[in-house]
């Protein structure tokens, strides 16, 4: 059944029906609408969750380490600022291996301040030991919330997943989407069974010192789970294809006429949307292009990514953020997945987009593939940037 | 596959902080003891035990020597010897 | 009586540590039933080294300033999985830990009611990283971070009122204790549990190598520090106060000999006597005199 929802409205939804027993939340914009969500469910007893308002985003990111720690499947929601300032805790929680469940609704970084949407947030949260993955649409969110909990808690991964959607764009967008019903989430989602807990019965120890001898092996341990993921994800998609009957094939990448696309833009994100519509158009208009979108981007599907584009002629990536001092991080992984490769783009060009909430138009991208069609690789471009501006003495 | 990621209670056990000793040990004489109870309180490494009147005594195997039993005792009765 | 072992030895502390005294007593009052979520700091590195672990209750240390949001979280949990009623919950910190990084989450913890019991093991500085002045360091006192020099007697700075602060916050229990009276900070331990909702306890405890005395002068110097004023021992149930510990109080001096870090005042009657009107402030202010 489709309802019309706006995407903080629709994750709030799909977390009920997840049914975490703890949810503690900061407000940040625009990650707002979705804590208010819950919390009216809470108020009105539709959601049975315990329902904090913590201090800040460093002990809602806390909060929530501890009641997973003790068994109970939690959720938080956070942005921006927010997410840096809970960074700290995220990579613990890594580490510790809890399967929490974190929305990130994608906003710039500051200064100067912007409360709009890019995805340096997430982006520069990369290394934490998160599972990422970037949504397209609400539907999409939506899905991806449910995957989440499911891929996290399996005893194989005990993992975080971090679901990032586009701050305004989707968090304050309407769609229509198709929620699952309870009976549908509840056969692909079992309640969580935690591998260990807090637990006076069996009094363990968690979040031990571990010296030079044993650091190692957990940071191993952790690759190697990431490693595993790019194989168990697409198990895990074919069930939710089962189950729900939506195909996000092995829900890593996807390809949108790639196959004998000369001229291919890699994103994430809401711009594939745009970038969806531009293909569309100069089909139409008989030109060979594609989209190849990363919805993975922890762990990086390398192996997918490169058999996407090995015979494309020209590549062009889009980073909705920065790697201030080096090249854009989306851009310099998939240069570097090609180093030594035969097969491979001859060109791969880099542009950043979107930052701070500026628009990227439909005819931007479409300059993009018309750029992609000279013979000049494009090492670093700011798209639809203004020069007048910078003409300015401090 | 999976790093260690807790260890099982009390493992503490396993690491014999004795051997940390180097110039004196606590004596428990066993004569005067009033079963106070101050020394199994202050030790920092809880390796003082007993019940009845002089019958607390602590373990060697743990015991640092730092002295704090020897010192809290109000009847004297533990004395700071040489580590022989 | 049949002791349950509840820190077990071979814990890598230093030789007359008082945070080891006061952490065993503290947790083997509080019972098997107990979860205790631990701030980074020197007593959980001396306790939780891989492969080894001191604790016999389920323990976890996340980070330096989070145990009272992790152990919000717990407290949650519990709740939600309807076991709240048998459990204790600890979230315990050095001074650093409760009075500078931690406090924001202390703060609220407190505020939003949850049923833990904090405890800040309070030695006066920030031990695990090489004794540098925190919050709760006292005045005069010499720290890495505060030495003495020509133009520097230690410290410049008092003491946090943490206990006070906690106070306002409207909790139900409040209380100050030291490993120089360990029958009193088991009762306080005990009667804290008792109560339900936030509860804080501030534990002095000696540090022989911060504080620079003989391991074997924990016990003594943390006592000195109670019958001299400059740590009173008060309780306060709903915001009343409820007990303090009398004393006939001793100069302050007889405190400070016993300690390297407070070397440099020796002999300075003029920076005694501002130590010893902290004293004498304490005693006026909890009438602290014991009747003659």
């Amino acid at each position: 059944m489709k309802k019309f929802l706006e995407g903080s409205q629709a994750v709030a939804e799909v977390v009920s029906l997840c049914k975490p027993g703890v949810i503690a939340a900061y407000p940040i914009t625009p990650q707002t609408h979705i804590p208010e969500e819950l919390s009216r469910m809470v108020a009105e007893g539709i959601l049975s969750s315990q329902f904090v308002n913590v201090e800040s985003e460093h002990s809602a990111a806390s909060v929530v380490l501890g009641s997973t720690a003790s068994g109970v499947r939690s959720y938080t929601a956070s942005s921006s600022q927010g997410i840096l300032l809970m960074s700290e805790v995220l990579f613990n929680i890594a580490g510790l291996r809890l399967p929490v469940v974190l929305t990130c609704a994608n906003r710039a970084v500051s200064g100067p301040i912007n409360i709009w949407n890019d995805q340096q947030d997430s982006i520069s949260l990369r290394d934490s030991g998160w599972i990422q993955f970037y949504v397209e649409n609400i539907q999409e969110t939506v899905d991806f919330h449910i995957i989440a909990y499911r891929i996290a808690e399996d005893r194989r991964v005990m993992l975080p997943v971090m679901v990032c959607m586009d701050g305004y764009i989707l968090t304050h967008g309407l769609e229509p989407v198709d929620m699952p019903t309870q009976e549908k989430i509840d056969k692909f989602l079992p309640p969580y069974k935690p591998l260990y807990k807090l637990d006076p019965e069996n009094p363990l120890t968690l979040g031990f010192l571990g010296d030079s001898d044993y650091y190692t092996e957990t940071r191993f341990a952790i690759q190697k789970t990431h490693q595993e993921l790019l194989n168990l994800i697409p198990k895990i998609m074919l069930e939710f294809k089962n189950t729900f009957g939506r195909d996000y094939k092995d829900g890593l990448v996807e390809r949108y006429y790639i196959e004998d696309a000369e001229r291919v833009i890699v994103a994430m994100g809401s711009i594939c949307g745009t970038i969806k519509e531009a293909v569309d158009d100069l089909r139409k208009k008989g030109k060979k292009v594609g989209l190849l979108k990363i919805i993975t981007f922890r762990p990086f599907p390398s192996e997918q990514i490169y058999k996407a584009l090995k015979d494309v002629a020209k590549v062009a990536v889009i980073d909705r953020a920065v790697s201030l001092g080096s090249l854009a991080p989306l851009y310099s992984e998939i240069r570097a997945l090609f180093f030594g490769k035969k097969q491979a783009p001859k060109q791969i060009s880099s542009f950043i987009a979107g930052l701070g909430g500026r628009d990227v138009t439909l005819d931007s991208i479409k300059g993009i593939f018309k750029k992609l069609s000279l013979n000049k690789e494009i090492k670093e471009e700011f798209l639809d940037l203004k020069p007048e501006l910078l003409q300015e003495e401090l | 596959m999976f790093g260690p990621i807790f260890i099982k209670p009390l493992t503490s056990r396993n690491n014999k902080t004795g051997s940390w000793r180097i110039t004196q040990r606590p004596k428990f004489l066993q004569k005067n003891c009033i079963a106070c109870k101050m020394c199994f309180l202050i030790c920092p490494e809880g390796c003082i035990e007993g019940e009845e009147k002089n019958t607390y005594h602590c373990d060697y195997d743990y015991c640092k020597g730092c002295g704090n039993c020897a010192e809290v005792c109000p009847k004297q009765d533990i004395v700071m010897v040489k580590e022989s | 009586m049949q002791r349950k072992v509840l820190f077990a030895p071979g814990h890598t502390a230093c030789a007359g540590c008082g945070q080891a005294i006061a952490a065993r007593l503290v947790i083997e009052t509080a019972g098997s039933n107990t979860i205790v979520a631990n701030n980074t700091g020197c007593l959980e590195v001396f306790s939780s080294r891989y492969p080894e672990s001191s604790w016999g209750v389920p323990w976890i240390h996340s980070l330096f300033e989070n145990a009272a949001a992790v152990a919000s979280g717990i407290e949650l949990a519990l709740k939600y999985l309807g076991k709240k009623e048998n459990i204790n919950i600890i979230a315990q910190a050095g001074d650093g830990g409760t009075a500078d990084i931690g406090f924001q989450a202390l703060s609220g913890m407190f505020e939003r009611g949850h049923d833990c019991l904090a405890i800040c093991y309070d030695n006066e500085a920030y031990m695990n990283t090489g004794v540098q002045r925190s919050g709760l360091t006292p005045f005069g006192s010499e720290t890495t971070t505060t030495p003495a020099g020509r133009f520097s007697f230690g410290n410049p700075t008092y003491k946090k009122p943490i206990p006070e602060i906690a106070l306002a916050h409207g909790i139900v229990y409040v209380a100050t204790a030291s490993i120089g009276f360990p029958q009193d900070l088991q009762r306080k331990v005990k009667k804290a549990l008792s109560l339900k909702g936030p509860k804080y306890i501030q534990i002095h405890v000696p540090c022989p190598l911060g504080w620079r005395h003989e391991p074997s002068l924990t016990y003594r110097i943390a006592k000195l520090a109670v019958e001299t004023g400059l740590y009173p021992l008060f309780e306060y149930e709903n915001g009343t106060l409820t007990s303090v510990r009398k004393i006939t109080p001793k100069p302050v001096e007889e405190y400070l000999k016993l300690q390297g870090r407070f070397k440099h005042i020796i002999g300075n009657l003029e920076e005694i006597k501002k130590i010893q009107l902290i004293a004498d402030n304490n005693i006026k202010r909890y009438n602290l005199l014991a009747e003659s």
